[in-house]
């Protein structure tokens, strides 16, 4: 091939997204809160587990979205960082007896630690090129928690038990609405946090990043800072999300945090919208429950039908939940006028 | 050093696997300037349809050029129908498609084949290659028709109408509506050839690994890594990726005492990060530069 | 516990109901999940995702529960067998787990599959009391009526396969120098360990290589090359069936042949020996407990041909060279016999009961002499395996039938 150099100019990864339109009103936000919190009195514990593992999953979407939509960098790989939080939080409870709560800031901390330190090489690399060293994240961590000299920690292929944790000051919560609140708490902790985060100055930078790399550091954003920062702040939270996780489903293994984790907390980013925060949750239902509707339709099938309904989703809202969010807003308006 | 030469040897043939789906890779990264996470599946699909009409009685070489016929055509059908309309869709979006893609064939293809490993036949025997057992003549044809296809892709980007129309379209899509070619179907022309690509390079590889709905799951992480490798510009690049990558993985696992054989994988994966942080554009691929 | 207290009111309405409508069947008694008309049974097993393959087993049991409510259903009662998927993912498993204890109310779970997957909602399950009955996997760890009194294996475990191979060896290849290929995640680990247990200190010296692969390798050649070069006779292949194959077919190909013993899950004569070449794979041994369905030898055997004939009528154009079909089968059977045991006393107490009550019961697809024997202190349900070599075009059984139970940990 010719050695003549190639010039382009990228189009962004990502859209620009107004800074306004991050969040959803006030007055939906106060409903939507009402329900997470109003829902679990009414329903069967399964439905509370489901709940939980919505939220626990919406945070790791969350935490993808402010590193892509954020700061314009792709990541294959947040399984990985998931798993480290898992793992830290289950060692910290069954080796330590560390209390389950203590054991999230940690998880978030060693995932920071780890986030950052990957954004040092995943500078130098940008759109495929980091999203294949992002897979390669994921595909290793399983193989990384299964190494013989870990086993006494890890507890190797067989993975380690965790005990859920009963309420606490005798409240007459069962356990299943006990994590699920504490869950919730975390999570409005963290969204806020995340909201906040994005409207600083450093929010800004990130997204001037995202938009023009050249033109950011121009302006005097220190990009790589900036850059590892956001993948620091992202693998953090997702660590919580894992440490959340392993406490919900009592158990980590290796198989638990495949790539294909990877690729679902992708797909709910997607579907929920790139870039917009309250996407997060919805992004998170479809990965729950759009594989256990599509196996309802078809057991032989359940692969393909899922593929039919990720299509279908794509398609019709190609900018994801997001769209169908801007859509209604213009429709309440009209109504307004009307 | 006997080891040594034998595990180099044993390398250079699964080597051949991985370029083999690299020259796939490369082709639609050419056309689409993305990778397709569906890729796999396709050439899977291909290869079980090759081993169908085999079922039915259709001698080896034109149950080959059927298929690969087909697959040309389903790769332009697939474009045309299913990636077309998200053009002007988000990059991310497109991504979640191949995902969707990936899921529907694989799961397909399990519904119609089973899950069972099949034998699939190899025009090339089995006995080993010029005396040396390590390579059977199978591997050796491989290495062959990898080449072949090298020196075909070379010639038709570099020679031919089409193919500059393809580069041009890729690279430069705006500059190339501007000079009149057609890029949509340029895509959809992409498309079409890394699927046939796809279905020879699963039609190669399925002798060795057995055919099964998740025969390629593994094989296209590295054909990725290979590609990446090699420069993703590069068929080139690309096939030599693949020998390296077959080449170090081996050596890795054998050489590196204590964990080397645990992670091979990761080990190899991390030598390639490392290449990329020093050539970002692969080893082989043309550097590019950046405009405001 | 709300949940003693429920099935605790719920029997007593059962038998306030009784008294009061004067009923001679007084001593029907039911958990959540049966009635007088329906015993709801629940599975999990991955449909979706790189296990996928072994879905068939739980379409096999779901079709095998259709013949029986073709046939009047068990002691009256129909059959409902609802089956999720779990994907191979524990917490996904939890999920479906739940959603089948707490939404569908079944009975009992039935035959769940995969070590992860079990191990995940086995607190869960044991909390509730609510039998984890007959799992898919070969761990040691389900046989361990102490700890976990509602959970039962069945089949034979990994550890006792592997020790039985070790007892061989040391028979009949004392000075042998062995070489293992294992897959790294818990089934090869376990085949490793009882392989070493059974060695023993004596035998530990044999070993001389230990090698393990990843399932997402595309191709094992490396690992091959590489133990040849350590010149072992014996190469113990405890792998998966397409890498089983790939292993019996690379050896033949170095022109080498050291003696080979592979794996129990990975004998099938249709889809391991054959894509492996039956030239290449002639002498190597294994240890089974069930027929193969694609292996000529069982044809005119009572047993095999009415899987034949349900496989034709329930499961028409399934691959008959999928293991996973006599496994579903055999599996169903067990616990269609445990439920007819059950008479009326349908609690989950009484199912666990009876399923540790099995006495010399043999489903259709077990090999002739291997019987299923259970009570309070044995949980491991299938304990037996015949030794084999594969000649021409089947496996050709010898020796005695061997028990080896492996106690839990």
């Amino acid at each position: 091939m010719s050695a003549a150099e190639e010039v382009v100019t990228e189009a962004p990864a990502v859209e620009a997204v107004p800074k306004r339109a991050m969040t959803l009103g006030y007055g939906t936000s106060l409903v939507v809160l009402a329900a997470l919190i109003l829902t679990p009195l009414f329903v069967k514990n399964f439905i509370i587990f489901q709940m939980t593992m919505l939220l626990i999953y919406g945070l790791a979407v969350l935490a993808l979205n402010i590193l892509t939509g954020g700061s314009g960098q792709f990541s294959l790989g947040q399984s990985a960082f998931y798993a480290i939080g898992a793992y830290t939080t289950a060692i910290l409870m069954e080796h330590f007896n560390v209390n389950y709560a203590l054991t999230l800031p940690v998880a978030g901390v060693v995932c920071f630690g780890a986030g950052f330190l990957f954004g040092q090489p995943a500078l130098r690399l940008s759109g495929i090129y980091l999203a294949l060293a992002t897979f390669a994240l994921a595909l290793a961590m399983p193989q990384l928690l299964k190494l013989g000299f870990l086993e006494h920690w890890t507890g190797g292929v067989q993975g380690l038990v965790v005990t859920k944790p009963d309420a606490p000051f005798g409240l007459p919560l069962s356990q299943d609405m006990w994590l699920y609140y504490f869950t919730l708490a975390v999570s409005i902790g963290i969204y806020v946090a995340s909201v906040n985060l994005l409207r600083s100055r450093s929010g800004r930078a990130l997204m001037s990043i995202r938009d023009n790399e050249i033109a950011a550091s121009a302006m005097g954003v220190n990009v790589a800072l900036y850059k590892t920062l956001a993948f620091g702040v992202s693998a953090g939270i997702t660590g919580i999300a894992g440490g959340l996780g392993a406490i919900a489903v009592q158990f980590v293994a290796p198989d638990g945090y495949t790539i294909t984790l990877a690729i679902s907390l992708f797909v709910g980013m997607v579907v929920g919208g790139v870039g917009w925060l309250p996407g997060s949750i919805v992004g998170s239902a479809f990965i729950i429950f759009v594989p256990n509707i599509a196996e309802g339709i078809s057991k032989g099938l359940s692969g393909a039908v899922f593929g039919v309904l990720l299509f279908l989703v794509i398609y019709l809202v190609p900018h994801g939940a997001r769209q169908v969010a801007l859509i209604a807003q213009q429709l309440a308006a009209k109504l307004k006028k009307n | 050093m006997e080891l040594f030469a034998n595990q180099v040897l044993a390398g250079i043939a699964t080597g051949a696997i991985y370029a083999c789906m690299a020259l796939a890779v490369v082709m639609i990264y050419q056309a689409i300037d993305h990778l397709n996470f569906a890729q796999g599946e396709m050439a899977m699909f291909s290869t079980f349809m090759s081993w169908q009409m085999m079922q039915w009685g259709v001698p080896y070489w034109w149950a080959f050029i059927l298929t690969v016929i087909l697959s040309f055509a389903g790769g332009i059908l697939i474009e045309r129908l299913l990636f077309k309309p998200l053009a002007k869709a988000p990059v991310l979006t497109n991504v979640a498609g191949f995902i969707a893609l990936f899921a529907i064939v694989n799961s397909v293809a399990g519904l119609i084949w089973d899950f069972t490993i099949k034998q699939y036949p190899t025009p090339f025997g089995s006995s080993p290659f010029l005396g040396s057992q390590l390579i059977s003549t199978h591997q050796a044809g491989m290495v062959g028709v990898t080449l072949l296809l090298l020196a075909g892709l070379y010639f038709f980007f570099q020679f031919t109408r089409i193919g500059l129309a393809m580069r041009a379209a890729a690279s430069l899509p705006e500059s190339a509506r501007l000079v009149g070619i057609n890029t949509s179907w340029m895509i959809a022309l992409g498309w079409g050839m890394a699927a046939a690509i796809g279905a020879i390079a699963g039609m190669l590889i399925a002798p060795v690994v057995f055919l099964e709905p998740n025969m390629m799951g593994g094989v296209l992480i590295y054909g990725f890594a290979s590609a990446v490798l090699g420069g993703l510009s590069s068929p080139l690049g690309a096939v030599i990726g693949g020998f390296l990558v077959g080449v170090f993985e081996n050596l890795a696992g054998t050489y590196i005492p204590g964990v080397g054989n645990e992670l091979k994988l990761p080990i190899a994966l991390a030598l390639i990060i490392t290449v990329l942080v020093v050539k970002p554009a692969g080893l082989f691929g043309r550097p590019i530069v950046k405009r405001v | 516990m709300p949940f003693k207290l429920r099935t605790a009111v719920l029997s007593a309405a059962v038998v306030a109901c009784a008294v009061a409508s004067g009923s001679a069947f007084a001593q029907k008694t039911y958990d959540t999940g049966a009635s007088d008309t329906e015993i709801k049974i629940g599975n999990i097993i991955p449909y979706s995702g790189p296990a996928s393959a072994y879905g068939s087993i739980g379409k096999t049991e779901a079709a095998y529960f259709r013949m029986i409510n073709d046939r009047g259903g068990i002691n009256g009662r129909k059959v409902n067998f609802i089956t999720y998927d779990d994907a191979y993912s524990p917490p996904k498993a939890v999920e479906q787990v739940r959603k089948l204890v707490e939404s569908d109310e079944v009975l009992v779970v039935f035959n769940p599959l995969g070590t992860p997957s079990n191990t995940a909602i086995q607190k869960y399950l044991n909390s509730k009391k609510i039998p984890q009955l007959f799992v898919a996997t070969g761990a040691t760890k389900w046989n361990d009526p102490k700890n976990f009194p509602w959970t039962i294996g069945w089949q034979p475990s990994y550890q006792s396969e592997a020790q039985i191979y070790a007892k061989w060896l040391m028979k009949e290849k004392p000075d042998a120098k062995v070489a293992i290929l294992y897959q790294n995640d818990d089934f090869g680990k376990d085949y490793l360990k009882g392989t070493k247990d059974g060695l023993g200190a004596k035998g530990a010296s044999m070993i001389i290589l230990e090698e393990s692969y990843e399932i997402s390798e595309p191709t094992i050649d490396s690992h091959i090359v590489k133990i040849k070069a350590a010149n072992p006779d014996v190469l113990l292949i405890y792998a998966t069936p397409k890498f089983a194959a790939q292993t019996i077919k690379k050896t033949a190909e170095l022109g080498w042949k050291p003696l080979q013993i592979v794996a129990n899950v990975s004998i099938s004569v249709g889809s391991v020996m054959q894509p492996a070449g039956f030239d290449n794979a002639q002498g190597v041994l294994s240890a089974a407990y069930a027929k193969d369905g694609s292996d000529q030898q069982w044809n005119n055997d009572p047993g095999m041909k009415k899987w034949n004939e349900f496989l034709d009528k329930y499961m028409p154009g399934a691959d008959k060279t999928e293991s996973a079909l006599v496994y579903g089968y055999g599996a169903a059977q067990t616990l269609a016999k445990v439920l007819e045991m059950c008479g009326d006393n349908l609690t989950r107490a009484n199912v666990m009961k009876q399923a540790a009550s099995l006495k010399d019961f043999t489903p259709d697809t077990l090999l002739p002499g291997v019987k299923i024997n259970t009570s309070a202190t044995d949980f491991a349900p299938i304990s037996q395996l015949q030794m084999m070599r594969f000649k021409g075009q089947k496996w050709e059984l010898f020796g005695e039938i061997i028990s080896g139970d492996v106690p839990a940990d």
